[in-house]
This record gives C-alpha cells, sequence and structure tokens, in this order.
C-alpha cells in the first residue's frame, strides 16, 4: 500500500469513525491524515507484530484529539483488526475520542490535553541520546496547541540539549477550537520562534507526500539540533464542505453529510 | 530530612544506574554531592515545572527511574496533570519528591505552604503516598520507592522526629510503624509532625492515659490492619497532619473506619482549617497557632476522651475517667 493510498483509506476511517462514534474532531483528523501516511507508509520503524520492540521510532500523537487517524493507520497497517475501528466512542471500546494506549497495540503514549507530547519526546529522546539508542522521537502537534506554556518549556529544553533524535511535527491548519490561530494567538513568526529555541526548522505542504518523505528522512539536515516541521495544512483536508470550518472541529457528520463526505473520499 | 534521603540516593544511584535525579532548579548545596558523584544521572531542568514531569516519564518510559525534586507545591500542583496524564496513567516510573511538606517554609508565605498535596495527590490512580515522619524512614522509604513500581510521591520536612526506629526494624510501604504502644487512645501521624505526637504522648503518659503511636508514613496504599487494631483495641483515634482537613491523613483514616464498620469509641482529626495561612512564621510557631503543637494535640486528646466517656463512667468515682480524675485533666492543658 502506498501512502497515498494509506491517508486515503485513513481519511474514510476518521469519517466513518467519527460519524458512528458521533464524535468530534473529525476535521482535525484530516488534516493530519497525510503526515500520518507518510508516517506510518515507511518513515517509522514500526513492527505490527511486535509492537514493544525496543528499537522502534517512538510516535507521540500530541493532539490527542485526532487520534482517529492514527488508530486507523495502526489497523491499516497490522496493530490491531480494521473491524475494531468503528467501535470509536462507543460504550465500552478502549478506542477513545482522544488517543490512548491502553488496549490499544501501537499507541505509544496517551494524551487529550494538549502540550503534553513535546515535554514526554523530551525525556525519550534525552535517555535515548546518553545511552546512543537508534530510535528517533516524532511528535505531532497541533497549532493552537503551542499556546500551551509546558511546548515552549520542551522546546527550549530540547534545543538546549541539541536532541537531535527529535522531530516535531506541527498541524500547522491555522484555525484553533474557537476561531483562527491568528485572531486566537497569533503565532508568526513561527518558524522564527523555533529556530530562535535552537532548533532546525522545515516548512512544507503538509498534504505533498513527497516533500513529507523528504523532510522526516533527511539526515543530513542539522545533525546537532532537533527539527521542527511546519506542515502547512488545510483542516478537515479531503471533504470539500469541511475544508477550513470551524464547525467541523466538533460537527459529527451524519446522514446525507455522511454519504457526501464518502462520495468525495472515494 | 532533605540530607537523609540525598544521602540514600546517592547509594541507590551507585548501585543501580537507571537512578536519575531531575531538579527543577532548586536544591542549591544540598544536590551537589549528588551532582558531583553521577554526573550522567543528574540533570537540572530549569524552572519549568511541567517539562520536568514530562522529560522524567520520558526518562521513565525508556527504562529509567526517575526521582523529580523540588520546594513544597512546585513538582506536584504546579504539574498535577503531567503527573496525572503522564506519569501515573502510563504507570511511569516517576518518583516526585518535595521538600518543605506542611509549614516546613512557614516564614515564606503562602505560596510555600504545602497543605493540601496529600489530599490531592491521593486522589490520583496509580500513586503512592508518602511522608515520612524521621530522618530514618525518609532514608528507608527513598530506598523502597525504588522497589515500588510506578509512580510514587515523597513529602519530606525540615522537621523530624527524634529516631524512633529500633536496630531491628523494618521499613516497608504501606505498613504503619507503631512507635509506641498504648491502650488508651492511638496517635496517627504522618510526616515530621510525628515529633510533636510523640510529644503529646508523653505529656498524656503523665496523666496516666496510655497512647499509642502510629507512624503513618504511607497515606496511599493505608495501612488498613492499623486503623482496624486501633479503633477495636483502644479507646479512641486521633489523627494529627500538617495539612488541610479536607482530604488528608484524618479523612482517609475515617473513610477506613466507616467503609469497614470499625468504628472507633472516640474520633478526632487534628489538622488545618479549609483557610489560607496569610499572617507567617517559623513551622513550630505556626503548629502552636493550628493547635498543632504537642501541648495542643495533648489538649485536645484529652477533652475529646472525657467528652466520649459515658455519663456512667465520669460519675462513678472508681473508674479511670471519674470526677477527680476528670477535675485534674481539665486543669493540665
Amino acid at each position: 500500500m502506498t501512502s497515498l493510498e494509506l491517508a486515503a483509506r485513513i481519511r474514510r476511517h476518521v469519517v466513518e469513525m467519527t460519524s458512528k462514534g458521533r464524535s468530534s474532531h473529525v476535521a482535525s483528523g484530516l488534516s493530519i491524515a497525510d503526515i500520518v501516511a507518510v508516517l506510518y507508509g515507511g518513515v517509522l520503524r514500526v513492527r505490527p507484530a511486535d509492537p514493544q520492540w525496543p528499537e522502534r521510532d517512538r510516535f507521540i500523537l500530541s493532539k490527542g484529539h485526532a487520534g482517529a487517524a492514527v488508530y486507523a493507520a495502526l489497523a491499516e497497517k497490522g496493530f490491531f483488526p480494521v473491524e475494531r475501528l468503528i467501535t470509536h466512542c462507543q460504550d465500552g471500546s478502549h478506542l477513545s475520542g482522544h488517543v490512548s494506549h491502553k488496549g490499544v497495540p501501537g499507541v505509544e503514549f496517551s494524551t487529550g490535553s494538549l502540550g503534553h507530547g513535546l515535554g514526554v519526546a523530551c525525556g525519550l529522546g534525552y535517555s535515548a541520546k546518553h545511552r546512543q539508542a537508534p530510535f528517533r522521537i516524532v511528535v505531532l502537534m497541533s497549532d493552537g496547541e503551542c499556546d500551551e506554556g509546558s511546548i515552549w518549556e520542551a522546546a527550549l529544553f530540547a534545543g538546549h540539549h541539541r536532541l537531535s533524535n527529535l522531530v516535531a511535527i506541527i498541524d500547522y491548519n491555522k484555525i484553533q477550537s474557537l476561531t483562527s490561530v491568528e485572531e486566537t494567538l497569533a503565532l508568526e513568526p513561527f518558524a522564527d520562534k523555533w529556530r530562535a529555541f535552537g532548533w532546525y526548522v522545515s516548512e512544507v505542504d503538509g498534504h505533498d507526500h513527497q516533500r513529507l518523505r523528504e523532510v522526516l528522512t533527511n539526515q543530513t539536515l542539522e545533525a546537532a539540533r532537533p527539527h521542527c516541521i511546519l506542515a502547512h495544512t488545510t483542516k478537515g483536508k479531503g471533504v470539500t464542505f469541511m475544508e477550513r470550518s470551524v464547525l467541523w472541529h466538533y460537527r459529527s457528520p451524519q446522514n446525507e453529510e455522511l454519504t457526501a463526505a464518502l462520495m468525495e473520499l472515494k | 530530612m532533605r540530607d537523609a534521603f540525598v544521602d540514600s540516593l546517592c547509594r541507590a544511584a551507585t548501585a543501580d544506574k537507571r537512578v536519575m535525579l531531575l531538579t527543577g532548579d532548586l536544591g542549591f548545596g544540598v544536590l551537589d554531592r549528588f551532582a558531583n558523584e553521577h554526573p550522567d544521572q543528574y540533570l537540572n531542568v530549569g524552572v519549568a515545572e511541567q517539562n520536568l514531569t514530562g522529560v522524567a516519564t520520558g526518562l521513565a518510559l525508556d527504562g529509567h527511574i526517575v526521582f523529580t525534586y523540588s520546594i513544597a507545591n512546585f513538582p506536584t500542583l504546579r504539574c498535577l496533570e503531567q503527573i496525572r496524564n503522564d506519569a501515573c496513567y502510563h504507570n511511569a516510573n516517576v518518583k516526585v519528591v518535595a521538600i518543605g511538606g506542611g509549614f516546613s517554609y512557614g516564614p515564606l508565605g503562602m505560596s510555600h505552604h504545602a497543605t493540601e498535596d496529600l489530599a490531592i495527590l491521593r486522589a490520583l490512580p496509580n500513586m503512592t503516598v508518602v511522608a515520612p515522619g524521621d530522618d530514618w524512614e525518609a532514608a528507608c522509604a527513598t530506598t523502597a520507592l525504588l522497589n515500588t513500581p510506578g509512580t510514587c510521591y515523597l513529602r519530606l520536612d525540615r522537621s523530624s522526629a527524634s529516631a524512633t526506629a529500633s536496630v531491628v526494624e523494618r521499613f516497608e510501604i504501606g505498613r504503619a510503624r507503631t512507635v509506641r504502644n498504648g491502650s488508651d487512645v492511638t496517635l496517627v501521624s504522618t510526616g515530621g509532625i510525628l515529633s510533636d505526637v510523640i510529644d503529646a504522648a508523653d505529656l498524656l503518659a503523665r496523666e496516666q492515659i496510655s497512647c499509642r503511636v502510629v507512624s503513618m508514613h504511607t497515606v496511599k496504599p493505608l495501612d488498613i490492619e492499623t486503623i482496624r487494631e486501633a479503633a477495636q483495641e483502644t479507646g479512641g483515634i486521633v489523627t494529627v497532619e500538617e495539612h488541610g482537613l479536607n482530604g488528608g491523613l484524618g479523612s482517609a483514616v475515617a473513610e477506613v473506619c466507616m467503609d469497614f464498620g470499625w468504628l472507633p469509641r472516640m474520633f478526632l482529626r487534628l489538622g488545618l482549617p479549609p483557610e489560607f495561612v496569610s499572617a507567617v512564621g517559623s513551622q513550630a510557631y505556626l503548629r502552636k497557632e493550628h493547635g498543632l503543637d504537642g501541648h495542643s494535640i495533648a489538649r485536645q486528646t484529652a477533652s475529646a476522651l472525657l467528652a466520649a466517656v459515658p455519663a456512667a463512667l465520669q460519675t462513678d468515682r472508681r473508674t479511670a475517667f471519674g470526677p477527680a480524675r476528670r477535675r485534674r485533666l481539665s486543669r493540665s492543658y
């Protein structure tokens, strides 16, 4: 399966899961579908048959509300049966609305409250660097999440300790919970902020698989610095009526909406 | 207690390279020895407690046993959600250490009074909560926590009871220590205030009131059996903590008594009312102000015992709590 095929499957799963589960954050899942597909489509060194393989790359979804996309990728890669996906947010399911590792093979770390993933990734990165472990740590964060002070505590730490085994991808779709990032707390000049904290920064189209793969696998970037990838994305990408809309941060697609969304994702 | 902790941790770090100590930029002069002896196992993450706890969790998930160190409420309340979601939910081997339980930093003001930490942290799932009563307990608890899987909280006090352990005694997380045996009443305390509780027991002994003194160094999991014995074998239970009355040791003991139906003949919780303390002072001063010094503990215990004695016994001159004894006791404190 190519990463493009994986992304398409993730998108369909995300729409179906959030519909069936009557849950929020469909647009967030669509926003990161390509990033997650590129990661699980060959960039991350993971073994579906051995989720706890000690040398695996550690992937932390810090924007835990987009967990449906990660569950979908894990199921499609064989970590658990695809049939389980449809239990998302249902009574008794372990596939919670915010990503959780308990009972779900392949989920590295549970999140849901924003601003937690990068700090934990720093600890993993520091540990791996000092024991010269071969794995990388990849964190996927949201732009709105960067309002959290804890992100900048961790950003300082990673820069100071030159955690070159750490990659932070920011799903920069420019919309947060209530309105645009620009209106809420402007992040620009965003790339400069990360550079000022000691990071190497790449800016890419977060839906361009080729470019994503390039920046995620280019080992010659900057050997001694953590890597921040500002991935410019479209919230709700792939379903026209959900794109760039705050409404679909919350709304669950039902009936005709579901049909229309799935038609577009065929 | 702080030095006992550092001594113990230095020894542990020599024996086990997985042990790490992370500080939130505090511990001036105290952590130097550890930092010098174990530079690869020491890390100052800066004034950033959320990141302190996040980094500790990451290190723990990669196989380390990580102690986070700061003072008062900084390593606990400031980063409570990191403790809950990151450390506890993942059962990470993170040991949160706060120096400055209760009024240890009394003169420094409200921000430095750790008076709700036990209640808040004991409410978290997957969390062990320990508040040693003396240096020996602090040293033993440090070592014991190394072998206690998952997330733990170690509340260290500036004050300490004088040595209470016999040479053969063994320390166990979750097992209270009976520091002194007695039958009229059981005084149960957690943390360094054990020193005042022992003073109170001495004062009461002069009045022929025999006190059992229990150091409940582990607030979670609570030693239920010791509470049962106190309720059934002695004339009542008094809990003493340098901590708010809402949700701390006294609450925990009361929950056990009610849940299991072990109703003590007398029950009294001594601690702090749910109010901020704005008038500052030394730990000893603030204890006295809040009725938690030895004399106050003894007086309140005696009053509660007297009130709990059935009226028939109070008028019977032959009983221990007859009129003469009652007159003397009420004058004593």
